[in-house]
């Protein structure tokens, strides 16, 4: 039996997600965002946290999975990792659960096409449900973002 | 005595007298003869030893003490100031500062200073023109162990000396009594009275200190000391005293015809050791003794500082955090307000209306007190330079003046900690690059003395500080010869270059034209950080310059970092900011007044061509392109004395805006400086225009 883990659990393209409850600040509604100009296109600008702007980028648009308009229950998950803090739009979040850290599996190559290294794991819960298990720092890294950068060039 | 309590004070005041004293040994070296100035530095450097040993620093005293001998000296026409008497008096500033430092940094104040104090000794004794320095080290060493009496008090005039002396020489048996009374003792008077009481019974008190008055007033900390005749013997009297309740320690000393007379001679009674070895003039230590005994007392009741109303100064001091908090929850409020005023516009019922426009103004009044309470004068970065350039031009064999002005100037607190290093760069640049030789100085028939002019003033939402010299200037060529060679541009551009553009060469990384590397500048790092600290503080700096006239350094600083005014205006849906620091003016501009010039857009403008910029085109706008309008709106903006018009859809008002950061993710974005919080809940990004204009 390994460590519990708590993870806060979300929903992007048919897939289930997990963050650490303890690197989640909070989940907001979509609210109004504001543009940034001459930054890469999932970086969908800046929005008023009560008081404190934050960045916000579209998960779908940074792993590559097709932007899709926002709906009902898309929501804005606002992560804090190290001294970046930053909000992740995602299509719902729908659950706070505990796993078993004995169950996280390394990632295979690619999952739901995301690339491995944006992946801490594969967590079974039950027979038939999976959970990807983000890794926060390789997502949030900005040497990547400008090599994308370069990439649009 | 409970030291901490007073810490923070001593070390507040230390730190005014030290700077107190180097700008007026500075101002005495201009002008030795006068003798107003030597008055001052003795008056500051008497207090300082005052509260060094009341608060037990007593390296700080004895070099102290030796210092204000030599002034005392200058100050009685009985020695004539000379460079080495300078250089010795910097040199023991220099080790009190240290020392201070020391204390600050939580250590206990201790040096070794015998080396200072034998050379201040011997200026003391006049023979240090002789070069005979060596000799007096052993009295120093004897000050330095100085008792562990907690102050130095107990001094006796002519005439208590003549009676204990008497006493004794008729059999008497005379003392020195220190007294200290319990830390939580309630009627401290009344333990004294005790004391005193019992001492009368048994002989005669010849004097106590504080003075009887204060002791029945409780204007004494924990101790006293009283001279006394009695007929016990020591120990016996000693355990009289302490029998009395609420008597901590009693010290009984013994008094001879010997030490009676050093303590006539000494000014303390911890200089017993050293006075054999110092044979003083009778009439300045009468006066020096009798100040000192002045000083102690009012240092002692700056320290015990209940009991002494008048010396409370109207200020109070305050931890700079809670000032950022308010700061901040001020921040907050002003967003509300917009937010309330934007409501109260929607609405139009006309109480309401008032009742937000009432608070509109009061809270810009606030708004001008919360910034103002961050406020600092430049004058606590500048304080130190003349030192600094005196050193400097000394150790470079250079004449120097620094001329200040506008020291009183205020700047945001956040700035003022920041400048210090950048301005230090540029004056000792200007020291050792700018000012030439003397022999230079002369040779280009200019006057041996060189100028370095630090001015600060106001202009506008800016402070601008300019440090300009009468030196030989920028060497064109030579910039450029350097530039080319480390790389900075290649000789194509080199040659494409205005005056001012090679100039600005200087301000590139790994740039340094010094021929031979000093240890005051010319590593090549400096000037670049020196840019890049002021643009980290949203500033700007420029440097003109003439051959062979001097140069001039001009460091432009914003007022503020945290609320500044600023033009909101919109692009199709979109809302920016521009801060109305640089707008020269707004203005509508017709389609057929565009002019083409190399395929580049540009007005004409108060007489002059202007460049026009997109700001759509620039911000990427999704939804507005001015191209299909035929009037469009224009914001004038300026950097330096370049100007520029972009073209925005609409204006909206000018509002105070709250600059906000983007955060670490989103860095380096540009033409965008920041971003700030609308009424309506909405971010709008401020719009840098010092990117706009190349």
């Amino acid at each position: 039996m390994g460590e519990e883990l708590k993870v806060i659990v979300f929903g992007l393209a048919h897939e289930e997600y997990g963050i650490e409850v303890d690197k989640v600040r909070t989940i907001e509604r979509l609210s109004p965002i504001t543009r940034v100009p001459k930054t890469p296109s999932f970086i969908k600008g800046v929005i008023n946290l009560r008081g404190i702007v934050v960045p916000v980028i579209d998960l779908r648009g940074r792993f590559g999975l097709g932007e899709t308009e926002p709906t009902e229950n898309s929501r804005i998950i606002v992560v804090a990792a190290g001294e970046l803090e930053v909000g992740f739009i995602v299509d719902a979040a729908n659950d706070v659960i505990d796993i078993d850290t004995d169950t996280i599996d390394s990632p295979p190559e690619i999952v739901g096409g995301i690339k491995a290294k944006y992946l801490r794991g594969i967590a079974r819960l039950g027979d038939s449900r999976l959970l990807i298990m983000l890794n926060l720092s390789e997502v949030l890294n900005k040497n990547e973002i400008i090599q994308l950068e370069q990439l649009e060039v | 005595m409970d030291m901490n309590a007073y810490l923070s004070m001593f070390i507040d005041e230390s730190n005014d007298h030290l700077q107190a004293l180097n700008e007026n040994l500075l101002q005495l070296e201009g002008a030795p003869e006068d003798l107003s100035i030597v008055q001052s530095i003795f008056r500051s450097a008497h207090t300082l030893k005052g509260m060094s040993a009341t608060m037990g620093y007593e390296d700080l005293a004895s070099l102290t003490h030796e210092m204000e001998n030599v002034l005392d000296l200058v100050r009685n026409s009985k020695l004539k100031m000379d460079s080495f008497i300078f250089d010795t008096l910097f040199k023991g500033l220099d080790a009190l500062e240290a020392m201070v430092q020391d204390i600050v940094g939580g250590g206990t104040g201790k040096a070794d200073v015998t080396a200072i104090v034998a050379v201040l000794q011997s200026i003391f004794k006049g023979d240090y023109k002789s070069n005979a320095v060596a000799a007096p080290v052993a009295s120093a060493a004897a000050v330095a162990p100085a008792v562990n009496k907690p102050a130095a008090k107990g001094l006796l005039d002519e005439f208590q000396t003549s009676i204990l002396q008497q006493s004794i020489e008729s059999g008497h048996l005379a003392y020195h009594i220190t007294v200290s009374i319990n830390e939580d003792c309630v009627l401290k008077a009344a333990r004294a009275y005790m004391v005193f009481d019992l001492l009368e019974r048994t002989g005669e008190i010849v004097k106590s200190d504080p003075s009887v008055q204060d002791l029945e007033q409780e204007k004494f900390d924990r101790s006293f000391v009283v001279f006394t005749i009695s007929k016990f013997a020591q120990d016996e009297l000693q355990q009289q005293i302490t029998s009395i309740s609420e008597i901590e320690t009693a010290t009984v000393t013994l008094l001879d015809a010997e030490s009676l007379q050093m303590l006539h001679v000494a000014e303390a009674p911890r200089a017993q050791e050293a006075a054999p070895a110092e044979t003083k003039d009778e009439s300045t230590t009468d006066s020096a003794k009798k100040e000192a005994a002045n000083q102690i007392g009012s240092a002692r009741s700056q320290t015990a500082a209940s009991s002494a109303p008048a010396a409370v100064s109207r200020t109070i001091r305050v931890d700079i955090d809670r000032l950022d908090t308010l700061m901040n929850l001020f921040s907050e409020m002003l967003i509300d307000r917009v937010r309330l005023e934007q409501l109260a516009s929607e609405i139009k019922r006309s109480d309401l209306t008032e009742t937000v426009e009432h608070m509109a103004r009061v809270s810009s009044d606030l708004q001008n007190i919360v910034l103002k309470l961050r406020m600092v004068p430049v004058d606590t970065v500048f304080n130190r330079f003349p030192r600094m350039i005196r050193d400097l031009a000394k150790s470079l064999d250079k004449k120097i003046d620094l001329v200040i002005t506008g020291a009183d100037t205020e700047l945001d607190r956040t700035v003022i900690d920041e400048i210090g290093d950048p301005l230090v760069h540029l004056l000792r640049n200007s020291v050792d690059h700018g000012i030439e030789t003397i022999d230079k100085r002369i040779a280009a028939g200019k006057p041996e003395t060189g100028t370095i002019h630090l001015r600060a003033f106001h202009s506008g939402n800016n402070v601008f500080i300019e440090v300009e010299e009468d030196g030989n200037g920028i060497n064109r060529d030579r910039v450029l010869q350097t530039a080319i060679k480390n790389g900075v541009v290649t000789e194509a551009q080199a040659k494409a270059l205005s005056n001012d553009e090679i100039h600005m060469l200087i301000f590139a990384a790994g740039f340094s034209t010094a021929d031979k590397i000093s240890d005051i500048s010319g590593r090549g790092v400096g000037l670049d950080v020196v840019r890049s600290k002021i643009t980290s503080l949203g500033g700007n700096v420029s440097v003109e310059s003439a051959l062979g006239k001097g140069t001039k350094f001009s460091v432009q600083l914003p007022l503020t970092l945290s609320i500044i005014s600023a033009m909101l205006i919109k692009l199709g849906s979109e809302k920016y900011a521009i801060p109305l620091s640089s707008i020269v003016e707004t203005a509508i501009i017709k389609r057929e007044q565009v002019l083409e010039v190399h395929g580049n857009k540009m007005i004409e403008f108060r007489n002059s061509v202007i460049p026009l910029i997109s700001l759509s085109r620039v911000l990427e706008s999704p939804d507005y392109d001015e191209r299909d309008e035929v009037e469009t709106e224009i914001v004038v903006i300026r950097k330096g004395d370049k100007w520029a018009a972009i073209t925005v859809d609409e204006f909206i008002g000018q509002s105070e805006i709250v600059l906000k950061s983007l955060g670490k993710y989103l860095t380096n974005i540009e033409a965008v400086s920041g971003a700030t919080i609308l009424g309506d809940g909405q971010v709008a990004l401020i719009i840098d225009p010092n990117a706009l204009i190349k």
